[in-house]
């Protein structure tokens, strides 16, 4: 059995060589891209399951769970860079989960991108993103996991931007790859720091690992600026990567953007797996989160612990809020992610790994089968994605309906037969026992009453009352077109996510919380006694109501007389808007966190470009050109002196001894009779002199 | 074998290819011009295969010169003919051979005066394996100063309707500083009577170099350090404006963007690595103590070099004026290893190790620079031959639709540059911030807004000229020809190659570094 650990690397390696295959290969081959991915897709999957059986047999038999593969990359002075896999129950029940979902998303892909002319791309970048994917869930080692993390963040950069001839995705793409950039600069600085405070990134190897006790016990012991310990600055900057990738505020805002995507990548990228990264990559750095002096209670609340709390919590509300107010059905969608991976950070904080973990699977699977949904509805009415025009489509599209509801009573957490129920109340019940404040339970009960709200606003947009797309005033030629069900490729896989939606809570109920046990490698046994639990039955029963208060005011709001088909859908008020006019627009705007940005940051970056050109333009150019200047200057005076000065003087005292030349040469006329003339004068004057000289 | 004087032989093939293809003669006929490109390239690659066998024969687990050649040459001076490459050397000898066929394809369709185009190129790369390999300073600087003659000519003979005073600019600028290079290093003869690099990093490191030249030049106003430092600025002047490093660099983005793009590809790929290869040979050993008394203020240049230059980038609308300061940049993070390098640790195990792993990622960083630059470049150059010399950020749009293969590849080479995991960028990058981190965490943390810039720069690119609408004008643009494509396969090969596996150039360079780094004492 120790075989599927030495080859696990195949499991992301498999998709990465199709991706590479597919690369290569001719445009037009479809059923070849198509079918290398599936089938690396499928083989993954096959290995993931072995992973698991594997975990699932070392548990059972009490033997260490965790497996390392390390192997050495490069070397530097004396040491060499070490990488490494690795399986533990968390990298087991992860890759089972992204290898499923990823291969219902990609065959609910062939029927939703059929018509596509750039088929095989697209399952080329999906091919790549989910073996970076499943790099990311095995990588033994910080900079291997980064490096993951950084393609997956390409290849959703690629697939944001799919459709690149609408501007639109364009900036959608590449302002998510910024944003969540941002974050993973701060991850990337992190990862340094650990590296040089521990002296490796690998996470296990055998005790000298950065997340094992010795290096932990001395990152505890440094105290750094602001009087943080190591640990904690370095919990943190990391913890910045995963709040970029996850959506947390104030790095949510290219997740919506996001949604400009192929709705399966939405499904698979910006719901699924990788946004849930960030929550993965807090669960796998869990030791280094709550590393603390003493080390003595697993769940103490540390000051990085209580920084995941509180983010998470405030976005988990944010993202509720905002998805009240917005028409897009995948935006909608889109907000409604954001919220619950504050659910997930939340759960991380306050409940430890398993708490985190439950909700970041059950979601997979609801929100993969809520944006499958909402793929097979855009897809039904032709493109169309803003709700205020769809209606009726209960009828219409009588699956998808079914699942859509089963994925909505999921996302809200409806009692008992919903895996979501199971898995946010674990959080709730975490964050009431939670010893540091309250506030973040209220902040969660708040957000599962939104949750409620908001979805069944959607629902009854969508499928309730009657069809309005046809009636839609803006006319453009799909909107003609009746809705009509999708194909069996895309309904079977929605079929199955939501068999999953429902019974997948049945881990980790309270009675038998088999995934908290399992990836805490403690066993299990059932507990019905569990129940009986006065808190934890009071905090269920209360979040039990909070979802029949959303579900009952959505249906006030929206559900109790049937929604008009007006030529003039999208005009027309919304319930909530009627009602306050204001808050609904500042939440139509997202809380204009977009328009703050534009305002402040991006202005500042592009002000600073400028100044920098500025600076480069006039203050250094614009010294050397003085100086250059200086020396031309120079150069004018030195020609000055040159030519009117030494070069004059020079032609003035030439010239004077020319013309006392041409004086002298007067004088030597080389005629002998003027010569006798002047020798006559001469003694003429002489002898006057003689004689006057004589006399006196 | 090491009888066989490689080193010098390898200097004189691109010499001898420069006078055979001028031989060739000025008529303009496309027979001659196809004949002068054939021959170039034939002796280019003449030059690379050498390289290669020399990289093949090289002895990776010595830090030592290999492949020494010495000769008497004004023995009354202190002269003499040596050469000889160390990790460092062989790199930049493989660097230079692999970017020269580089640039004389990207300047296939230069029609003026071909045979003279490229006989300097030729000469230029001489100049480089020259400079790369000379261990005395006298002939070193001949090397060095010969080298601007060729890059001058190539500018102001071929280059862009600005290109007169960029020439001039580039020739001047980098002449002042060579100039201040060469009193220096005057002084340092008087005092010293040695030219040869390897004598005086040893007086250096034992501290008999300096109070030497206090001695000889005891101005009486200056203190000994006040000499000593005023030595160095010299010497310092004269890499700081090759590299370049703020504020040094005003020459470089206008030469870059008017040199005919083929140059700009020589000029970035290879003779930038010239300032950086003096850091390293020059300045590092002999002036390491100087060096590391004035670290911080060269730490605060280092940050305003990387985050200006990218932030610069990040406004201009040329193609070439960006990939230029990305270029500046890219090289700022090599100057941050390198003066992280000399922080003081006390001999500090840990940290010690932190400096191997800078230093190598410095040389990494500077191998994968001129890979990723070059090729950048030329794909411009290939975007230019398709739009009649347009490359401005707003000239194209779409273009995706009509060349899929470009643009695939160019973002290939675009991500390269960011940094992406995968490929080469990536590696040597790491290398340095994990070394510079916590030997000059301030300075490496600050440096991080160099590489989210880079990033907005980088995929602004891809959003402006192969996303959006497709601009009507380019409706008919051709995709890249097979040919083409095989030309690039290499370097695009070799982007991958580096990425996943760069220990096949670290296992060249470590023992060098090692030794580099052992030999700083201050």
């Amino acid at each position: 059995m120790t075989g599927i650990v030495q080859n696990l690397w195949l499991v992301p390696a498999l998709p990465i060589l199709a991706a590479g295959a597919i690369a290569l290969a001719k445009q037009r081959n479809r059923i070849f891209a198509a079918s290398l991915a599936i089938g690396s897709m499928t083989l993954s999957f096959f290995l993931s399951l072995c992973a698991f059986a594997h975990v699932l047999w070392l548990s059972h038999h009490g033997e260490q769970e965790l497996q390392v593969v390390n192997f050495r990359w490069f070397q530097f002075g004396n040491e060499w860079l070490r990488l490494g896999w690795m399986l533990n129950p968390l990298t087991a029940v992860m890759l089972l989960m992204v290898t499923f979902v990823g291969l219902l998303i990609f065959i609910y892909s062939i029927g939703y991108m059929a018509h596509e002319e750039n088929f095989t791309r697209f399952f080329c970048f999906l091919a790549l993103f989910a073996g970076a994917m499943l790099g990311v869930v095995i990588a033994n080692s910080l900079l291997l996991l980064f490096m993951c993390w950084e393609l997956v963040g390409l290849t959703s950069y690629l697939l944001i931007g799919f459709w690149y001839h609408n501007p639109k995705a364009a900036a959608a793409a590449k302002k998510a790859f910024i944003v969540t950039r941002i974050g993973d600069l701060a991850f990337f600085l992190g990862m340094a720091w650990l590296y040089a405070q521990t002296g490796t990134l690998l996470f296990y190897d055998n005790g000298a690992g950065c997340l094992e006790h010795t290096a932990l016990a001395s990152l505890v012991a440094q105290t750094t600026i602001l009087g943080l310990t190591a640990s904690t600055g370095i919990a943190l900057l990391i913890f910045c990567g995963a709040a970029g990738k996850s959506g947390q505020v104030p790095l949510h805002v290219w997740l919506p953007d996001a949604m400009e995507g192929p709705t399966p990548v939405s499904a698979l990228i910006h719901a699924a797996t990788m946004v849930a990264a960030g929550v993965f990559l807090i669960a796998r750095i869990y030791p280094l989160m709550s590393a603390h002096t003493g080390m003595a209670l697993p769940l103490t609340p540390t000051v990085a612990l209580q920084v995941v709390t509180w983010v998470g919590a405030i976005t988990a509300v944010f993202g509720a809020m905002i998805a009240v107010a917005h028409y897009d059905i995948k935006r909608i969608l889109a907000y409604s992610t954001i919220s619950q991976l504050g659910y997930m950070m939340m759960g991380l904080g306050v409940g430890g790994v398993a708490v985190g973990m439950f909700h970041l699977l059950t979601h997979a699977f609801f929100k993969a089968l809520l944006f499958l949904g909402a793929g097979s509805v855009i897809h039904g009415c032709s493109g169309e994605q803003d709700i205020r025009r769809m209606g009726g489509l209960r009828r219409l599209m009588p699956i998808t309906f079914a699942t859509y509801a089963v994925g909505m009573l999921a996302l809200c957490g409806f009692p008992l037969f919903f895996s979501g129920f199971w898995s946010k109340d674990a959080i709730l019940h975490a964050a009431h026992t939670w010893s540091v404040s309250q506030v973040p339970f209220y902040l969660g009960a708040f957000g599962a009453l939104l949750t409620a709200f908001y979805m069944t606003r959607q629902i009854y947009y969508v499928f309730g009352g009657t069809s309005r797309l046809a009636g839609a005033s803006h006319a453009s030629s799909h909107a003609s077109t009746t809705p009509h069900e999708s194909a069996a490729v895309m309904t079977i896989p929605l079929l199955i996510l939501a068999s999953f939606a429902m019974l997948l809570g049945l881990i980790g109920t309270p009675a038998w919380p088999w995934l908290q046990a399992f990836l805490d490698g403690q066993p299990t046994a059932l507990h019905f006694s569990a129940f009986a639990n006065a808190e934890l039955l009071a905090v269920m029963l209360s979040s039990s109501l909070l979802v029949f208060l959303g579900l009952g005011l959505g249906w006030w709001f929206y559900g109790r007389k049937p929604m008009e088909d007006s030529p003039k859908a999208d005009a027309m008020p919304d319930a909530v808007e009627q009602l306050q006019p204001r808050i609904f627009a500042v939440l139509n705007h997202s809380f204009y966190v977009d328009e703050l940005y534009a305002a402040t940051l991006l202005r500042l970056n592009a002000g600073w470009g400028h100044v920098c050109d500025w600076l480069d333009r006039w203050v250094w150019n614009g010294a050397v050109q003085t100086v250059a200047h200086l020396a031309l200057g120079l150069a004018w005076a030195d020609d000055f002196v040159d030519t009117r000065i030494v070069n004059a003087g020079f032609d003035e005292g030439c010239q004077g001894v020319s013309r006392g030349g041409k004086i002298l040469a007067l004088l030597q006329g080389g005629q002998v009779q003027s010569y006798l003339r002047r020798i006559g004068f001469a003694l003429i004057a002489l002898a006057v002199f003689l004689l006057w000289g004589a006399k006196g | 074998m090491i009888a066989f004087p490689w080193i010098t032989v390898l200097t004189a093939v691109p010499i001898a290819g420069a006078l055979v293809v001028l031989g060739i003669g000025g008529s303009a006929s496309e027979r001659n011009k196809n004949l002068a490109r054939g021959l170039a390239m034939a002796f280019s690659f003449l030059a690379l295969g050498l390289t290669l066998f020399l990289w093949h024969h090289f002895n990776p687990a010595s830090g030592a010169l290999q492949f020494q050649e010495r000769s008497s040459w004004i023995p009354a001076l202190g002269v003499e003919y040596r050469v000889g490459i160390d990790g460092l050397g062989i790199l930049m000898l493989l660097l230079t051979s692999i970017v020269v066929p580089i640039g004389m394809l990207a300047s296939w369709q230069i029609q003026e005066r071909v045979p003279l185009y490229f006989s300097l190129v030729l000469l230029l790369q001489a100049c480089l394996f020259g400079t790369f390999t000379a261990l005395n300073f006298f002939h070193w600087f001949i090397f060095w100063e010969l080298s601007l003659i060729p890059a001058f000519f190539l500018i102001k003979l071929w280059g862009g309707p600005r290109r007169t005073s960029a020439a001039t600019q580039f020739l001047v600028y980098t002449m002042v500083g060579s100039i201040a290079l060469l009193l220096a290093f005057l002084a340092i003869f008087l005092a010293t009577g040695k030219f040869d690099f390897i004598d005086l990093a040893g007086l250096a490191q034992n501290g008999q170099l300096m109070p030497a030249v206090v001695r000889t030049l005891g101005w009486h106003r200056f203190t000994p350090e006040h000499v000593a430092l005023m030595i160095f600025a010299g010497a310092f002047l004269g890499f700081a404006v090759k590299v370049p490093m703020v504020p040094f660099h005003t020459w470089l983005p206008s030469a870059y963007s008017e040199a005919p793009t083929g140059t700009t590809i020589l000029l970035t790929g290879a003779m930038s690595k010239m300032g950086l290869y003096g850091f390293l040979r020059i300045l590092l050993p002999i002036f390491g103590a100087e060096m590391q008394q004035v670290l911080t203020p060269l730490l605060w240049l280092v940050v305003a070099t990387i985050v200006l230059s990218a932030y610069a980038a990040l406004v201009q609308k040329d193609l070439k004026r960006i990939f230029a300061y990305s270029s500046i940049n890219h090289l700022g993070y090599c100057l941050l290893g390198i003066f992280a390098v000399l922080k003081f640790t006390g001999g500090d195990v840990a940290l010690t190790a932190e400096k191997y792993a800078a230093m190598n990622g410095v040389l990494l960083q500077m191998f994968n620079h001129g890979l990723t630059a070059a090729t950048l470049f030329w794909f411009v150059a290939m975007l230019e031959k398709r739009s009649g010399g347009l490359r401005g950020l707003e000239d194209f749009g779409g273009l995706r639709k009509v060349m899929p293969v470009f643009a695939g590849l160019m973002g290939i080479a675009l991500f390269s540059s960011l940094g992406l995991p995968g490929l080469n960028g990536f590696v040597g990058e790491f290398l340095i911030f994990k070394g510079s981190f916590p030997l000059a965490t301030w300075a490496t943390a600050l440096s991080v807004f160099g590489l989210l810039a880079t990033a907005i720069f980088i995929l602004g690119i891809l959003q402006r000229v192969f996303s959006g609408a497709l601009n009507k004008t380019w409706a008919a643009m051709p995709d890249l020809t097979t040919g083409e494509r095989l030309a690039l396969a290499p370097a695009i090969g070799l982007m991958f190659a580096l990425g996943l596996y760069p220990q096949w150039v670290l296992a060249v360079i470590n023992s060098t570094v090692m030794q580099m780094v052992q030999q700083l004492k201050f």
